[in-house]
């Protein structure tokens, strides 16, 4: 493709222009939340936005979470399609009463009478010092709940692609931002739209070691993937995109051909996604294994301040490499 | 204890007997509700409305087929005061896929959809940011409708409350907020856990218009409701109003009363809303013996067709048990 096809963007930008194409697609559809408005967004993801579309349709709220992602999901049931901005994971955590309790529940609980079509987007994750109350990953928390769906978009593709797709979905789907990404920046086609949320992809192909991961923690596998390579080692990395419905099946047909099999997973080990993956691979194709199955987790503390102590709470390129080195030299 | 003087207003015969009619198939149904609970064909949580029928039945005269109700886990009366068919009620609480909610949602969770009814909310004060957002939608999309939230003295404890109220004073949405202070939080009495116990004064903090009604008295009810529904219609913003009634039963069926004396309930019996209404339409020559007679038999027979009907009713397949997580169709 020559570069009159694609356009230079970032994250945040691709994660604007999707907002702004929905507005423009759809007149049900609207942004709420905290600062989305005057102040731009707390990650200036809607910066402009006010002044483009209005105060209806980018609402500034109080400070109730519970309270306006609540009224999103009644306006959700009253035929709009909301989009609902938390700033960070762990304010959500306000508003979980009205996530689990409604959102989650209202289609099954009233018999398939009501459905709601709401969309919530909230930054998650480490790596900007915000210590233990703005920087967890509870991505997997999220998707323990049945009746909502889960998007972790870690590209510029799937940042630009998957809110419309969500906006399109008829149950409430959450769209997990993780906060490191906003300033990654790169081509992307200019012509880039919707995308499918239903299906891991394949980000780098390998043979020997399946690597499974989300977020921002792909581009560290995918780090570690080129240090392997130059020890000969084809780690494959599968960006699972979506982490509820999980799409088990590209991850086990990948462990059929490699054999091997590491989780990423900046949440913290016990209870995690993970976990969950692991016990699928377990469950699916545990006679394809070579190794057992190993798992790079966070630690399992609050997210410290202090930059070093930061960042040794994460999983990082290094411990990748490290671990998958130990998988191939035991059971090469 | 107050007893205001039930108002000596001229009474339309036909109204009258309507209202009575309603209150008295509420009683009724409760009644018969409690007696199946004992026979085990009903099970989970039962909460009963006997006592405060008035606030029901008086706050739907001022509701069009267009509005929408949100009402909490004690909603049999709403439900049945709103038009919910009572054999659809009762099999949904039998647990059977004729009911409302093919039997998901059992007793606390009953929703209409023809009826615009949205629960059936079991979490207390949950159903308050739902109003917002549905009366949000209704505003968005130029419909002249009302949004009226039912919730009690409890509810009006809760952070959702605040929130609610806050926001939809602060968009001037059409919320219809009424407040059934029958002076328990389940077994809590509202000087236990409210600073202010004159309920109607939380309006005042976010400049929302409020009254305090006797909901023992439908037609006070009734003529109170009317004039907030329609300042609500005119697009005046939200209104609070707040009834004061008392439920006679138990809290639950699980709930020996240790919190209130025997003379309390008597005392509050001799204020029954049925009998209000039934000794003043008497007194001004409008009711006798036949019409009672008549009122109770047409009743019966609405309580034993829908008992029959859930009886009648028929389990859904466990195959559907996942059904309505998501919903059936692709998108919307």
């Amino acid at each position: 493709m020559n570069s009159g096809d694609t356009v230079k963007i970032t994250y945040r930008e691709a994660m604007r222009e999707a907002i702004r194409e929905a507005m423009h697609r759809d007149s049900r559809v609207f942004l709420m939340g905290e600062d989305v408005g005057h102040y731009g967004g707390c990650f200036a993801v809607s910066k402009g936005l006010l002044e483009e579309f209005g105060p209806e349709r980018i609402r500034d709220t109080p400070l109730s979470e519970n309270g306006f992602v609540g009224a999103g999901i009644g306006a959700a049931m009253g035929g709009m399609r909301p989009i609902v901005e938390v700033m960070t994971v762990n304010f959500s955590l306000l508003a979980l009463d009205q996530i689990l309790n409604n959102a989650a529940t209202l289609l099954h609980m009233s018999g398939g009478l009501f459905n709601v079509p709401l969309v919530i987007r909230m930054a998650t994750g480490a790596g900007k010092q915000l210590a233990a109350q703005h920087a967890h990953s509870l991505e997997g928390w999220y998707a323990h709940i049945p009746g909502i769906k889960v998007l972790t978009p870690a590209t510029l593709e799937d940042a630009r692609g998957m809110l419309w797709t969500a906006l399109e979905d008829p149950d409430p789907v959450i769209i997990f931002e993780n906060n490191t990404l906003y300033n990654m920046e790169g081509e992307l086609p200019a012509a880039a739209g919707p995308v499918d949320i239903e299906h891991a992809r394949i980000t780098r192909p390998g043979s020997d070691v399946t690597v499974i991961t989300y977020s921002a923690s792909l581009f560290k596998a995918l780090n570690a993937a080129e240090t392997l390579a130059k020890d000969g080692i084809e780690a494959e990395v599968i960006d699972l995109r979506t982490l509820r419905p999980l799409d088990d099946g590209t991850y086990l047909s990948s462990i059929t051909k490699t054999h091997r099999a590491v989780i990423v997973d900046e949440g913290w080990r016990t209870g995690s996604i993970s976990a969950e993956i692991s016990a699928r691979i377990m469950e699916n194709v545990f006679y394809e294994l070579d190794a057992p199955v190993e798992r790079i987790c966070s630690a399992e503390v609050p997210i410290p301040y202090a930059k070093h102590m930061e960042q040794a709470a994460i999983p990082q390129a290094e411990s990748i490499v490290k671990t998958i080195k130990r998988m191939v030299s035991v059971n090469g | 204890m107050p007893e205001p003087e039930m108002a000596v207003e001229k009474i339309e015969r036909e109204q009258g007997i309507r209202l009575l009619k309603m209150m008295v198939l509420i009683r009724r149904f409760e009644d018969k509700s409690a007696e199946l609970y004992s026979a085990t064909k009903i099970r989970g949580f039962l909460h009963l409305y006997n006592g405060e029928e008035a606030v029901a039945v008086g706050v739907m005269e001022s509701l069009r087929p267009e509005d929408n109700v949100v009402a909490t886990y004690r909603e049999h009366g709403q439900a049945l005061a709103r038009g919910v068919d009572a054999g659809s009620i009762m099999a949904e609480m039998y647990g059977k896929q004729e009911g409302c909610c093919r039997g998901r949602g059992g007793s606390m969770h009953l929703f209409d959809y023809d009826t615009r009814f949205y629960g059936g909310n079991a979490i207390v004060g949950g159903g308050l940011p739902l109003a917002v957002g549905l009366a949000l939608a209704d505003r968005m999309q130029g419909r002249q409708r009302v949004t009226c939230c039912f919730f009690g003295d409890g509810g009006a404890a809760e952070g959702a409350f605040h929130e609610s109220m806050n926001l939809a004073a602060l968009w001037k949405l059409p919320v219809f907020f009424v407040c059934e202070n029958n002076l328990y939080a389940m077994g809590t009495r509202i000087n236990f856990a409210h600073a202010v116990t004159d309920l109607a004064r939380k309006a005042c903090s976010y400049d929302i218009a409020s009254a305090s009604v006797d909901g023992m008295d439908v037609l006070a009810v009734e003529s109170a409701a009317k004039e907030a529904a329609g300042f609500v219609r005119a697009g005046e913003g939200p209104y609070f109003l707040e009834c004061r009634t008392y439920r006679f039963r138990a809290h639950s069926m699980f709930d020996a009363e240790l919190y209130r004396t025997k003379e309390e309930v008597e005392q509050w019996k001799r204020r029954d809303p049925i009998e209000g209404l039934a000794v003043r339409m008497r007194a001004q020559g409008l009711l006798g013996d036949s019409d009672i007679e008549q009122i109770e038999r047409e009743v019966a027979d609405i309580v034993d067709r829908s008992v029959a009907f859930a009886e009648a009713g028929t389990w859904e397949p466990v195959e559907e048990l996942t059904r309505f997580v998501y919903s059936d169709r692709k998108s919307v």
